[in-house]
């Protein structure tokens, strides 16, 4: 697996977001690795979550939401005119800011996503698995029937990731997930995250600095410019960019004098 | 200048005082407005009690007495026939055992025939239910001297035969078991094609449409449609529905004989739409409270448009779309106008039995009776209001409570 | 080369959903029969005027001033149905506005949320019940009053004054929810403003808050008249039925729905004088509503530019 670090899961080339014709993210180049961790950090409005959503075509939910540059995923635009952008998500799965549980059973929000996806095996099985990965089975495994909603805040959000699992996809994308979260429970789910980065890629957005330095490989800094477009300014490893980071702007604002 | 600070505050406060008094001589007005609304709902509703029970004087055309010697609800049924038999012409029996074959009647029914039929009771005059209450002695003189062959009675002209007997035209026996059904029938149907139908446009425009010239048209249409007059809806349903679409709406398409279009079907195709734009305006602020995390989850997991509205937005905003199809359903039954268009007959005594049966509905009966000069059409009216306005409080009730139980139930 | 040999990208092709797109168009259909609706109406309104409007002896000219109204004799001037249905609309509008906008103030301004909670839903009760039973008030209630009032020589049995103000009390509701919604929208920083110069609540509502809402409360009062315009049951039931051209609300006059409700409660044969006529009456009818309609949603949607 080791070898594939060289090989990028997504290469973003020359992306830039426009709502409408404001300009919000500009000229972005990055590459995703597989199985790595990757946080995207910066000051609010820099469009750090405007490019995690474009990762999977969520943006294209918002009217005048649209996109120059190419996403690619395993050398596949997502952006070409013969993707399915549902198909794209199935692949590339999704954890909200705020826990967005449906209002159903724990079993069912496991369950209804793998079933629409045409999971035929298993699903006491499946559901078992998924919650035993997102460490929250041991919790839940007597009231599978209740509500999801009666869970705890960051209970709630280890579900939505079961949940994510279970559609089996390769890339999580993670908005910032602990940001309605209490310190233990973000300190679960940054656990979780490393454990789940043996099989599968993450994407994490985060405002959090510690966070990122905590529990990513790879860090992506992103920044406004003068006509507040958000744009990348240093992307490396994790612990060169928190110990020496080649940027100005990325060192003001990782030492707080910024932002 | 101290003397005229003093000037200045004193002058101040008496102006102050007089418009104290002005702000509260309006509050009592303002108050007054909002009283007067009320007021005038119970005023309604006592005019309507009052009417709807009070003393009768009652004439039998033949005693009960002397048919037998027992009351004429602990008879069996062969004695009722027999009775029947005995007591009215040959032919007028022929006409009866036509109409309704007597061996097939319930006992109840067979009261009812001998009494309209032999008894012919006929209310000479009545009475409020307040004088009914205060001034007894004056009513049995006035029977005596007046009516001495005659009995008073006090009568609740709401009844359970009141609702199981079929319409006839005598305000004595009437009932409203056809106008209860036609009513039933209608909103039925109405339901059955405008709530998919409402809830497919309401769909359409909060999750499907972007804003385009097409929605756009269709939502400035659905709020002008639901300004325009109910009257209108019911011409619209009469040159459409009764007349240019006759071969369907009179069943004859399938071989039904009926003269005209002017059926079950028809009014209730008007009344669907007369209450869409209700239901769509309701359903497309149910949809719109639905939260958008809701439709990121499932997007997020892969699911498509459909399957997101049809597993989570629809659930989600169920009980509110339910909430306003109760209260567009309380409309229906309540519209009299356009009904009177599309041709509720007033005067027919068999229930509907289908989509394509001629109808009439209890708002019509009460107009139709309201209308009337004799005295005891109104104590009928008053008693159909009554049972008008019970169906519609339970239907809002059902409504609040529907509204009240999801807005715990999202709080939870 | 090498991205055709991935199959990843054969599972990210789009394929076709005939059942998404099927039910899609569905949907769409649903939204358009609302707009056929409003064009069945125009069509149909619209042909059977122009029927009516071709028979002999019948002119716009002689529709719009004629004094007489009398199908029988081929005298068809809506000037006797117009006037009678603006009398009712007058008396309904004297009872409405005043007390729908007190009604409103109170309730919004000077009303405690427990009164707020007890008092509007009454005044929801009375908007929920069928206009069918504000005839029979209007007529065993309402009638009987006015003749005790002004004795029953003057006032006849069917009269405009009764349907009118019966119809008032049927409108108050709307008026007064639909102000309320107006006042309501008027942010609270204007009245503090008012309040912290020294205005009472009084001041503070009729000089501050009601003229702020001025655009939504025309608004209302325009969509109350036009309910009134378009209200049929009552005055079929209490303003009498035959047209007369009187100005007197004390007289019975027939009013353009009565008679559209009256002629078609008959059996009136198609293609007549009489069932034309009904359709050109709601067209006119058609087109006061619509026109009203439009006007006070205009003004609406201008109060909501300036508070939203």
């Amino acid at each position: 697996m080791t070898e594939n670090k060289n090989q990028p899961i997504i290469t973003v080339k020359d992306l830039s977001i426009f709502y409408k014709t404001f300009r919000a993210v500009k000229n972005v180049d990055l590459e995703i690795f597989e199985n790595k961790i990757t946080a995207i950090i910066g000051p609010s409005g820099c469009g750090k979550s405007t490019v995690l959503r474009s990762f999977n075509r969520m943006n294209d939910f918002i009217p005048g939401a649209s996109i120059q540059g190419n996403i690619l995923f395993h050398d596949k635009n997502i952006y070409d005119e013969d993707v399915d952008p549902v198909q794209v998500r199935r692949m590339i799965g999704m954890v909200f800011q705020k826990p967005n549980p449906f209002p159903k059973s724990i079993y069912e929000n496991i369950a209804w996503g793998a079933k629409m996806n045409g999971f035929s095996g298993n699903m006491d099985d499946l559901v078992e698995k998924t919650l035993q990965d997102a460490a929250l089975w041991d919790e839940v495994k007597d009231e599978l029937n209740k509500n999801a909603l009666s869970l705890s805040g960051g209970q709630q959000q280890r579900l939505c990731i079961a949940r994510a699992l279970a559609v089996k996809p390769e890339i999580i994308l993670m908005d910032e997930p602990c940001s309605a979260l209490d310190p233990i429970a973000t300190l679960k789910i940054e656990d979780l995250m490393r454990e789940l980065s043996h099989n599968y890629s993450i994407i994490i957005v985060t405002h959090n600095m510690q966070q990122a330095a905590r529990a990513s490989d790879m860090t992506a800094f992103f920044t406004m410019d003068e006509d507040r477009a958000g744009v990348m300014v240093e992307y490396g490893l994790t612990t060169q960019i928190f110990t020496n980071p080649k940027n100005k702007q990325t060192e003001d604002y990782i030492t707080g004098r910024f932002g | 200048m101290n003397k005229n600070n003093s000037i200045f505050e004193s002058r101040a406060q008496g102006n102050l005082k007089k418009r104290h008094r002005v702000s509260k001589i309006w509050r009592s007005s303002f108050f007054l407005s909002t009283t007067i609304g009320i007021f005038s709902l119970v005023i309604l509703l006592f005019s309507i009690i009052n009417q709807a029970f009070g003393y009768v004087i009652v004439e039998n055309n033949v005693d009960p007495a002397s048919l037998s010697s027992m009351p004429l609800q602990s008879l069996e049924r062969e004695e009722l026939i027999s009775i029947l038999q005995e007591n009215v012409s040959k032919n007028r029996f022929k006409t009866i055992q036509r109409d309704n074959p007597v061996e097939e009647l319930k006992r109840s029914e067979l009261v009812g025939l001998v009494t309209s039929e032999i008894i012919k009771p006929t209310t000479l005059k009545s009475y409020f239910l307040i004088p009914s209450l205060t001034n007894k002695a004056e009513i049995i003189r006035t029977q005596q001297d007046e009516f001495p062959n005659a009995v008073v009675q006090f009568r609740s002209w709401i009844s359970p035969s009141f609702l199981t007997d079929p319409l006839s035209t005598n305000p004595d026996t009437t009932g409203i078991r056809t106008a209860l059904l036609g009513s039933l029938w209608i909103i039925v149907v109405t339901v059955i094609i405008a709530f998919p139908i409402g809830i497919g446009a309401a769909i359409y425009l909060e999750e499907y449409s972007s804003n385009n010239w097409l929605s756009r048209i269709i939502k400035t249409n659905i709020d002008n449609l639901a300004g325009i007059p109910s009257i209108v809806y019911g011409l619209l349903g009469l040159a459409i529905f009764v007349r240019g679409l006759n071969l369907i709406t009179s069943g004859a398409f399938i071989g039904i004989d009926q003269s005209n279009g002017r059926t079950i079907l028809s009014a209730a195709l008007t009344m669907s739409l007369l209450i869409l734009p209700l239901i769509i305006i309701n359903a497309q602020e149910a949809i719109r409270a639905v939260p958008s995390s809701l439709r990121q989850a499932s997007y997020g997991l892969g699911a498509t448009r459909l399957q997101t509205i049809w597993y989570h937005v629809l659930p989600a905003a169920m009980p509110g779309i339910l909430t306003g199809t109760i209260l567009a359903v309380s409309r229906a039954i309540g519209e009299t106008a356009p009904l009177i268009l599309v041709g509720a007959s007033s005067f027919i005594n068999k229930d509907p039995s289908g989509l394509f049966s001629n109808f009439t509905v209890l708002p019509i009966q009460i107009y139709n009776w309201t209308t009337r000069p004799q005295a005891e059409f109104r104590n009928v009216a008053a008693a159909s209001i009554l049972v008008l306005l019970i169906v519609l409080l339970t239907l809002n009730t059902a409504a609040i409570l529907l509204r009240n139980h999801f807005s715990k139930n999202k709080a939870a | 080369m090498q991205i055709a040999q991935n199959p990843l990208v054969n599972k990210l092709r789009k394929k076709p959903r005939i059942g998404e797109n099927l039910i899609q168009a569905v949907l769409l259909i649903c939204g358009i029969i609302s707009v056929l609706t409003t064009i069945g109406i125009v069509f149909e309104l619209g042909k059977e005027s122009l029927l009516f409007f071709t028979m002999p002896g019948v002119t716009l000219k002689g529709f719009l001033t004629g004094t007489s109204w009398q199908p029988a004799i081929g005298e068809f001037g809506i000037l006797p149905l117009l006037t009678s249905t603006l009398i009712t609309t007058f008396f309904a509008m004297l009872i409405a506005l005043p007390l729908g906008l007190g009604a409103a103030i109170f309730l919004s301004e000077y009303a405690s949320p427990k009164a707020r909670k007890t008092l509007k839903p009454a005044l929801e009760v009375l908007a929920g019940i069928p206009t069918v039973v504000y005839g029979y008030f209007a007529l065993t209630v309402m009638t009987p009053f006015l003749r005790l009032l002004f004795g029953s020589d003057t006032v006849q049995i069917y009269n405009m004054l009764s349907a009118g103000l019966v119809m008032g009390i049927m409108i108050l509701p709307l008026v007064s929810s639909m102000s309320e919604d107006a006042l309501h929208a008027v942010p609270r920083s204007l009245r503090e403003a008012a309040f912290g110069l020294g205005a009472t609540r009084f001041e503070t509502a009729v000089k501050v808050v009601v003229p702020a809402a001025l655009s939504g409360i025309i608004a209302a009062f325009i969509i109350g008249i036009s309910r009134a315009v378009g209200e049929t049951m009552i005055v079929a039931i209490a303003a009498g039925s035959g047209s007369a051209f009187t100005f007197n609300p004390l007289n019975a006059a027939e009013t353009m729905t009565g008679y559209i409700a009256r002629i078609s409660g008959g059996d009136v044969a198609y293609d007549t004088p009489e069932y034309n006529s009904i359709f050109a009456i709601g067209m006119f009818l058609f087109l006061i509503t619509l026109a009203l309609n439009l006007v006070s949603r205009r003004i609406a949607a201008r109060f909501r530019e300036v508070y939203e």
